[in-house]
């Protein structure tokens, strides 16, 4: 009887630690997977609408990384991306739906502009860290503000954020027509920064500006932060089981807030970073869809930050690429984001992957059972 | 004819175990028939398998002499099997009549007769006793009226087989009796009753025939006439069981925990407790019993300061603990075995070494200048898996894909390990087999003998009565009575867990020399 029971268990546990490798496996590969299928259904429609596949690829990957300039200018598409990925990141592993990334996204532009814009005289040293900070307090307060509602009050953050967003995009629009605009006032834009606001191209003879560094850095501090630090581990806590989390005595609202913080002031440099490295002014819709393309770029980054630079990176190429795609083989620029769309719908899909392993697990189980 | 079902060979396996390993079994026409055995045995398995929610392996059903297949509930009911679950599948704001008619076709469809319908479960509950009213609104029934609602449903499709998982498990004595009554009535008019339980003693007094499970076996089948408890117990679990712990003689020490007066309201806005008061010195196990619902969860909230306190005072060794600050409950050394341990113990995406620092994690050793110390957490991951013989294949392994004992055995660690004054444990042996609860008591009893106060929450009398040193029964948020172990009554704490029967003024009696 006891030889049967150990035996069981020894079972159970060859079975958990299948599971264990399989699951690992599978944070990589899956991704990587949807990213193929987005590919191919998107060449399916390519098809459709008369042009070769492979040529459009082609021209895409000519386009996004052809020569240094438009390797550049990927990069420099990846940049808001990945910050206000990293948002997303922080704000979803800590259980909060952050949709408002667009909308932190325009309060940290016009905050970092008008910091970059109203002081003068201040050397670079000074004044570039104070815009770039002036970007994050902004998008913070935005973003906090619905974390304060929903940890205090309740509120639903989801429909907080995507109504904020509206309120912070056309306030960018009136601000660019009316108090910011640049005079005398012929067109909707604020006028330039000042020299020492501007964040400096960090490779020659190319657009490509050091908020790359930024982006790279925090990615990894929030690595650092959300698996190697206790406050990393509570966000987590929070989001993965908020009952677990209030037993343990974590302050659940602190927490939620905080986070809201940190997510909305990251998109938020994601508009500044845009601002002072690459406009160098305030424009109405400067930074279109970045938001909401940051929640695709989280989702197949796996809400990892290093998965964020890659797939930001990834979504970066397909947004430089878009144009060279039209020009050389005359495709509409507006099927890169039928293949952005495909992609992050095979993404998005991937959920019903996620008991693949445990189904595997199992399978395997049976075979050796018979 | 005779034999209304046979079940032949079941086969059923999960991941790593296998729930039924060849069971063949028949049950009479017109008997009560007990499926016996401990949690993990296969009997809720088998009669998944036999109501079409589980398919088989291998094995075949034969109703009636004849082959059938079951593939869905659907199909179970059209042979005639009804089932009614541990946990009852009701929608509260509908009436008892809209339930019982909920996905049958209407004689005038699309429309609803809700009249006609509710003529037939009159006549279903006058012809077996089941005292229910079909108009009124399943939540304001009790958990006994919600049940019979259960087997009007299943009476309702014209089953002529009933399954009962586990019915007596939320009911208290008086509406178990109500429901033997039922059974007894059904079984007259030529229905056959199949009774999933662990319970000795209510399989001796309501069952014609029994099956007792072990592992996933038969172990036999026997005639309730011809058999005993403990012969039954012994067939169960393969063993003698000693349902008496031995106990250190301990003398209370000081107190740890007093809640004084204490009220609250549930999550709902109702009173759930009601002037509570109780005390837990060091060194003793204060057992609460009761049905489940009856305000425990409420009041292991407000101990933890989970929970606003309207009236009254909670000390934990002597200090007034404030609410919204479980932190500081925590770190001045309070342990919680929580009722729930997939929604307030564990974090199942997180592994094992993250799991046993949801505690401390902010401290040392976990945690140094702000960062994790990782060699400290693996070594003391390590030690808790030898220390609380956890398997698991590695530290690394995520909490959600352990067994239920296991995963039991993380949270008892962790809550242990702090070497808490006082332990909050709500059912800690909720779902685990007659091993690892016996693994549980026993650790209970060891940090009772190190001194530490126990408050032992639990809905098993038996739970309650084998370890704890004194009792109090609590039903709708009061305490009714409070009594030593030692010389508690059986019947007065029934009556007292039905709401029946109060202490007056909640005296105690003298503990016997």
């Amino acid at each position: 009887m006891a030889q049967k029971n150990g035996e069981a268990l020894t079972d159970l546990m060859q079975s958990e630690r299948f599971l264990h490798r399989f699951e690992r496996i599978f944070s990589v590969a899956v991704p990587v997977l949807a990213v193929i299928a987005g590919l191919l259904t998107a060449g399916v429609l390519i098809a459709i609408v008369g042009a070769s596949p492979l040529e459009a690829y082609k021209a895409l990957f000519q386009g996004a990384f052809g020569s240094p300039y438009e390797t550049a200018t990927s990069l420099n598409r990846a940049i808001p991306l990945i910050l206000a990925g990293l948002g997303v990141t922080v704000a979803f592993r800590c259980g909060l739906w952050n949709i408002g990334g667009e909308g932190q996204i325009y309060i940290g532009g016009m905050f970092a502009s008008a910091v970059g814009i109203y002081l003068v005289g201040l050397p670079l040293w000074i004044h570039l860290p104070l815009a770039l900070l002036g970007g994050f307090v902004g998008g913070a307060l935005y973003g906090g503000f619905a974390g304060y509602l929903k940890a205090k009050h309740g509120i639903n953050e989801i429909i907080t954020t995507i109504m904020m967003n509206y309120i912070a995009i056309y306030l960018v629009g009136i601000m660019v027509k009316g108090p910011m605009q640049e005079p005398p006032g012929y067109f909707p834009q604020s006028p330039q920064i000042q020299p020492g606001a501007i964040l400096p191209i960090i490779w020659e003879e190319t657009r490509l500006h050091g908020g790359l560094i930024l982006a790279l850095a925090l990615a990894l501090l929030f690595y650092v932060v959300l698996w190697k630090t206790p406050f990393g581990y509570e966000i987590r806590t929070i989001g993965s089981n908020i009952g677990a989390a209030r037993h343990a005595g974590m302050k659940v609202a602190r927490v939620q807030i905080t986070a809201m913080l940190i997510s909305g002031g990251l998109a938020g440099l994601a508009g500044a970073s845009e601002i002072l490295g690459a406009q160098y002014r305030l424009r109405d819709f400067f930074l279109p869809n970045y938001g909401y393309d940051s929640i695709a770029v989280a989702l197949l980054g796996q809400l990892n930050p290093i998965g964020v630079v890659i797939s930001g990176i990834l979504f970066g190429a397909l947004r430089a690429g878009a144009g060279t795609m039209q020009r050389t083989i005359m495709l509409p620029s507006s099927m890169v984001f039928v293949v952005q769309g495909t992609v992050i719908l095979f993404v998005v899909g991937t959920a019903i992957l996620a008991n693949l392993p445990k189904y595997l697990a199992k399978r395997r189980e049976a075979a050796h059972g018979n | 004819m005779e034999n209304t079902i046979r079940l032949e060979n079941i086969v059923k396996h999960f991941p790593g175990v296998c729930a039924n390993d060849h069971i063949s079994l028949t049950i009479k026409k017109g008997e009560v028939h007990a499926l016996l055995g401990e949690n993990g045995a296969g009997k809720t398995t088998l009669m998944n398998v036999l109501y079409g929610l589980l398919c088989p392996d291998f094995g075949q059903i034969f109703l009636n002499g004849e082959a059938v297949e079951i593939r869905s509930p659907k199909e179970a009911i059209e042979h005639g099997i009804g089932m009614v679950h541990q946990h009852f599948m009701l929608i509260p704001v509908f009436t008892v009549t809209e339930n019982v008619v909920l996905g049958e076709d209407m004689p005038r469809e699309p429309l609803l007769d809700i009249q006609q319908a509710e003529q037939r479960v009159k006549e279903i509950s006058h012809t077996y006793g089941l005292d229910v009213d079909p108009k009124s609104k399943v939540w304001h029934l009790s958990v006994g009226a919600q049940q019979r609602v259960e087997i009007i449903k299943a009476l309702y499709r014209n089953a002529k087989i009933l399954i009962l998982d586990e019915p007596t498990a939320v009911l208290t004595p008086s509406e178990v009796d109500i429901l033997f009554k039922v059974l007894r009535k059904l079984v007259e008019e030529g229905l056959t009753v199949i009774f999933i339980s662990h319970k000795l003693q209510e399989v001796m007094e309501i069952c014609d025939r029994v099956t007792v499970l072990r592992n996933g076996r038969v172990v036999d089948t026997v005639e309730t006439s011809e058999t005993n408890q403990s012969e039954l117990a012994r067939m169960m679990v393969g063993r003698e069981v000693f349902l008496q712990f031995d106990k250190e003689k301990m003398t209370a020490g000081e107190k740890v925990l007093e809640v004084k007066g204490v009220s609250a309201l549930s999550d709902r806005g109702v009173a759930a407790l009601q002037n509570i008061s109780l005390d837990v010195h060091c060194g003793e196990i204060v057992g609460i019993a009761g049905v489940d619902g009856n305000g425990q969860c409420e009041l292991v909230d407000a101990i933890m300061g989970l929970r606003k306190i309207d009236r009254g005072s909670i000390l934990i060794k002597g200090k007034k603990i404030k609410e919204n600050n479980t932190r500081e409950i925590i770190q001045r050394g309070v342990s919680c075995i929580p009722f729930d341990r997939h929604a307030e113990g564990l974090v199942k995406s997180f592994s094992l070494s993250e799991v046993l620092m949801l505690k401390e994690w902010n401290n040392l050793p976990f945690t140094r200048h702000y960062l994790f110390d990782f060699n400290a957490i693996r070594s003391f991951s390590e030690g808790m898996v030898r220390e609380y013989d956890i398997r698991a294949p590695g530290i690394e392994v995520k909490t959600g894909n352990l067994s239920g004992g296991n995963q039991q055995k993380v949270v008892l660690a962790r809550e242990l390990s702090r070497k808490p004054d006082l332990i909050i444990a709500g059912q800690p042996t909720r779902g685990l087999d007659v091993g690892a609860t016996e693994y549980v008591r026993q650790r209970l009893l060891a940090e009772r003998a190190r001194g530490a106060g126990i408050l032992l929450i639990s809905t098993e009398l038996e739970e309650i009565l084998s370890i704890s040193d004194r009792l109090l029964v609590i039903y709708e948020g009061q305490i009714m009575g409070e009594m030593f172990t030692a010389n508690a009554d059986l019947h007065d704490i029934g009556l007292m867990m039905a709401g029946v029967k109060r202490q007056p003024d909640g005296q105690i009696k003298e503990m016997p020399v």
